[in-house]
C-alpha cells in the first residue's frame, strides 16, 4: 500500500494540500519568533526599567551624581555610570579602530600570502575566546601593571584614591581588544569589495601602494569601515563579564585612574543582591543601555541602506 | 597632492605607515599567543582526572567541575533543540515563502536587532520573563531559553546563506517531477543546505560555551551533577551554572588556579570549535556567514 501511494502524483491531493499548509504555517510562525523576540524584550525591558524613574525621578536618577542604594538614606544617581559607558568606549574605539583598520589593510591588500594565512585564523580565534577569559587575563596582567603605574604617577597626591589598578584605563583597553576581531573583519571585506579598476587607475597615475590604499581604497571603502566603527560601538558598549572586575568596584567620574562602573558591569555586579527600588533602578540602567544600542541598530540599518544605495 | 612620486619624503612616510601595518597586524598574532599561552602555563597545572571529573567539595577539600561540564552540556543540547528547527524553519519561510515586502524586511531588521543587542540585556529579560513570569526560576531550562533567542540568528543567518547556494534549477527540477513544495524542501534543499546549517549549529554552540552575562541571573550557578535516575530530568529546572559561570564566580573569589584550570578547558573547546568549522567549510565549500 505505501509503494502504491507514491506511484500517484494525484492520488492524495487533499490530504498533501493539508501538509503544504500546515508546513508552510509552521515556517511563518518560526520566522515570526525573531519579532516577537525582539518586542517582547522591548516591552520587558521598558516595563521594568520606567518604574523607577517615576518612583526615585527622572532627574535624580539620570542627572544625579551619588549612587548610594543601599544607605539608610539611598541615592540613585546614575549620571556616572552612563558617562563611563560613553567615554569607555569612545576610547577603546579610539584605540582600537585604528590598530584594526591597519590589520584589515595588512589582510586584504599589503599581506604576502604566508603572512595572511597566520594573522586571519588568529583574528578568528580571538573573536572565540570568551569574554570572562579576557577578563580573567585583564584582571592578572594588566591591573597590577595599571597599579604600577598608577604608583609612579600619584605617588606624591594627597586626594587620589588607589585602585589596585581596577580603573577605566585597564577596562578601556580590555574592550579595545576584545573590539579587534569585528573592526578588522568588517573593514576587511569592505576594503576587498572596492573595485580593482580604482586601485589599477590610481597606481597607473603615478600614486604609490600607500597612497593608493589611504587615498583611495579607504575612502572607497568608507560605508564598510563606519559600520565595522558602529559594530565595534555595538560590541564594546554591551559587553559586561570582561569588565566587570577588571574596572574596579565604584562608582566614580570616568577618569583614566579612577575605579568605575559601566552600565553593564554596575548590573552585574549588584542584580545579584539588590532587592526593592534599587533592583528597579539597575532595570533602569538596563533600560538606558538598551536604548543605546538600538540608536546603534537603527543607526547601522540606515548605513548600511545607503551603502546599498551608493552601489546601485 | 604637491608631492612628486619622486620625493624622498613621500616614500619615507610610506615606509612608516608600512612598519604600522605590520605591527598592527603582529599585534593581533602576538595577543593570541600570548593568551593561550599564559592560560595554559597558569592552568595545566590545575586540570587532572579528579579536576574534570568531581564536584567540589568543601568537605573533602577538592575542587572539580564536573557539574559546570555536565551543565554545560545540558544547556547547549536544550538551546539546539529549540533554536534549531525554529532557526531552519525561519530561514525557510524567508528564502522560499516570503514574498518581499514589509513583513520581510521586519523579520530580516528584527533578525539583525536580535543579534546586536548585548548578553546582559538578554540576561535580564531571560530573568523577568522565562524565570518571573513563566516561572521557571534559576533554571537550566531558563537559561536554556533565554540562549534560544540569543543564537537564533546565527542559525537563521547561516542557513539562509546555505540555502541561497541551492541553484534553482534543483527547486524547478523537483517541482516540475510533480513533488510537492514541502517534499521538495524535505528531500532536496535541507539536504544540499546541510553543511551551512551544521555550520551554523556548531558557531552556535561555540556561542553558548563561551556565554556568560545571558546566564548569570537566567541559569544561576549550581555545581552539583544531577542525580542519578529521574535526577537527569528534574535538573532541567534546577539552577546550573555553566564553566564560564563557574571561571567568573572563582574569579570574583579570588581561585586563580581553579579559574585558569577553567580557562583551559574552555580554550581547548574554543579551538577545537574553530578547526571543526574550518574543516567543515573545507570539506563542503561553503561560503561561511559571521
Amino acid at each position: 500500500m505505501e509503494n502504491q501511494q507514491t506511484f500517484s502524483i494525484i492520488g492524495n491531493r487533499r490530504n498533501k494540500s493539508a501538509v503544504e499548509k500546515a508546513a508552510q504555517g509552521i515556517f511563518t510562525l518560526c520566522a515570526f519568533i525573531a519579532i516577537l523576540a525582539v518586542v517582547s524584550i522591548t516591552v520587558y525591558m521598558v516595563i521594568n526599567g520606567t518604574p523607577a524613574l517615576f518612583s526615585v525621578g527622572i532627574k535624580e536618577i539620570l542627572l544625579g551624581t551619588s549612587w548610594k542604594p543601599t544607605a539608610a538614606e539611598p541615592s540613585y544617581g546614575i549620571l556616572y555610570v552612563i558617562l563611563t559607558s560613553i567615554v569607555g568606549t569612545t576610547l577603546a574605539v579610539l584605540l582600537g579602530v585604528p590598530i584594526g583598520l591597519l590589520t584589515a589593510v595588512f589582510l586584504a591588500e599589503t599581506a604576502p600570502k604566508k603572512l595572511a594565512a597566520v594573522v586571519k585564523p588568529a583574528v578568528e580565534l580571538l573573536a572565540g575566546i570568551p569574554s570572562v577569559i579576557y577578563g580573567l587575563l585583564g584582571l592578572m596582567i594588566l591591573n597590577p601593571l595599571m597599579y604600577k603605574l598608577e604608583l609612579a604617577l600619584f605617588k606624591d597626591s594627597e586626594t587620589h584614591q588607589f585602585t589596585g589598578g581596577a580603573n577605566l584605563l585597564s577596562a578601556v583597553i580590555v574592550l579595545a581588544i576584545m573590539i579587534l576581531p569585528t573592526v578588522i573583519n568588517i573593514s576587511e571585506s569592505a576594503i576587498r569589495a572596492v573595485p580593482a579598476s580604482l586601485k589599477s587607475a590610481s597606481l597607473a597615475l603615478g600614486a604609490s601602494e600607500i597612497q593608493t590604499i589611504f587615498k583611495v581604497i579607504i575612502p572607497a571603502a568608507k560605508s564598510g569601515i563606519i559600520t565595522a566603527i558602529v559594530l565595534g560601538v555595538g560590541r564594546a558598549i554591551g559587553e559586561a563579564m570582561a569588565i566587570t572586575l577588571v574596572s574596579g568596584s565604584s562608582v566614580n567620574m570616568p577618569l583614566p585612574f579612577n575605579s568605575v562602573r559601566f552600565l553593564t558591569t554596575a548590573i552585574v555586579a549588584e542584580m545579584g543582591y539588590a532587592s526593592g527600588v534599587h533592583r528597579q533602578v539597575l532595570f533602569t540602567i538596563g533600560l538606558v543601555l538598551f536604548v543605546f544600542i538600538m540608536i546603534i541598530n537603527i543607526s547601522l540599518t540606515g548605513i548600511l541602506k545607503k551603502g546599498d544605495k551608493n552601489h546601485e | 597632492m604637491n608631492d612628486s612620486i619622486m620625493n624622498g619624503k613621500a616614500r619615507i612616510s610610506d615606509i612608516i605607515i608600512k612598519i604600522l601595518i605590520y605591527i598592527s597586524a603582529g599585534f593581533s598574532v602576538i595577543l593570541l599567543i600570548g593568551i593561550i599561552g599564559y592560560v595554559f602555563i597558569k592552568g595545566i597545572g590545575s586540570v587532572n582526572f579528579s579536576f574534570l571529573t568531581t564536584v567540589t567539595s568543601t568537605l573533602k577539600k577538592t575542587v572539580g567541575i564536573a557539574g559546570n561540564i555536565v551543565n554545560t552540556l545540558y544547556i547547549i543540547v536544550i538551546t539546539l533543540l529549540i533554536a534549531t528547527p525554529v532557526g531552519i524553519g525561519s530561514a525557510i519561510y524567508l528564502n522560499e515563502y516570503a514574498k518581499p515586502g514589509k513583513l520581510v524586511r521586519a523579520i530580516e531588521f528584527t533578525t539583525e536587532t536580535l543579534s546586536g543587542i548585548p548578553s546582559i540585556i538578554f540576561g535580564l529579560f531571560g530573568m523577568v520573563f522565562f524565570g518571573n513570569v513563566m516561572g521557571f526560576g534559576y533554571s537550566i531550562l531558563t537559561g536554556s531559553l533565554t540562549l534560544t533567542i540569543m543564537v537564533l540568528p546565527l542559525i537563521t543567518r547561516n542557513t539562509q546563506e546555505a540555502l541561497k547556494t541551492v541553484p534553482d534549477s534543483y527547486r524547478s527540477g523537483a517541482l516540475g517531477m510533480g513533488a510537492t513544495k514541502w517534499y521538495m524542501i524535505r528531500t532536496i534543499l535541507l539536504p544540499s543546505a546541510m553543511p551551512g546549517i551544521i555550520t551554523g549549529v556548531i558557531l552556535a554552540i561555540g556561542r553558548i560555551v563561551g556565554e556568560s552575562a545571558a546566564l548569570l541571573f537566567t541559569a544561576g550557578s549550581g555545581y552539583l551533577l544531577p542525580k542519578s535516575g529521574m535526577g537527569f530530568l528534574t535538573k532541567i529546572m534546577e539552577s546550573g551554572g555553566t564553566l564560564t559561570i563557574q571561571l567568573y564566580l572563582s574569579m570574583a573569589k579570588a581561585e586563580y588556579s581553579t579559574a585558569f584550570g577553567i580557562a583551559v578547558v574552555l580554550l581547548i573547546i574554543v579551538l577545537f570549535i574553530n578547526f571543526l568549522t574550518k574543516y567543515l567549510a573545507k570539506k563542503f565549500d561553503v561560503s561561511k556567514v559571521d
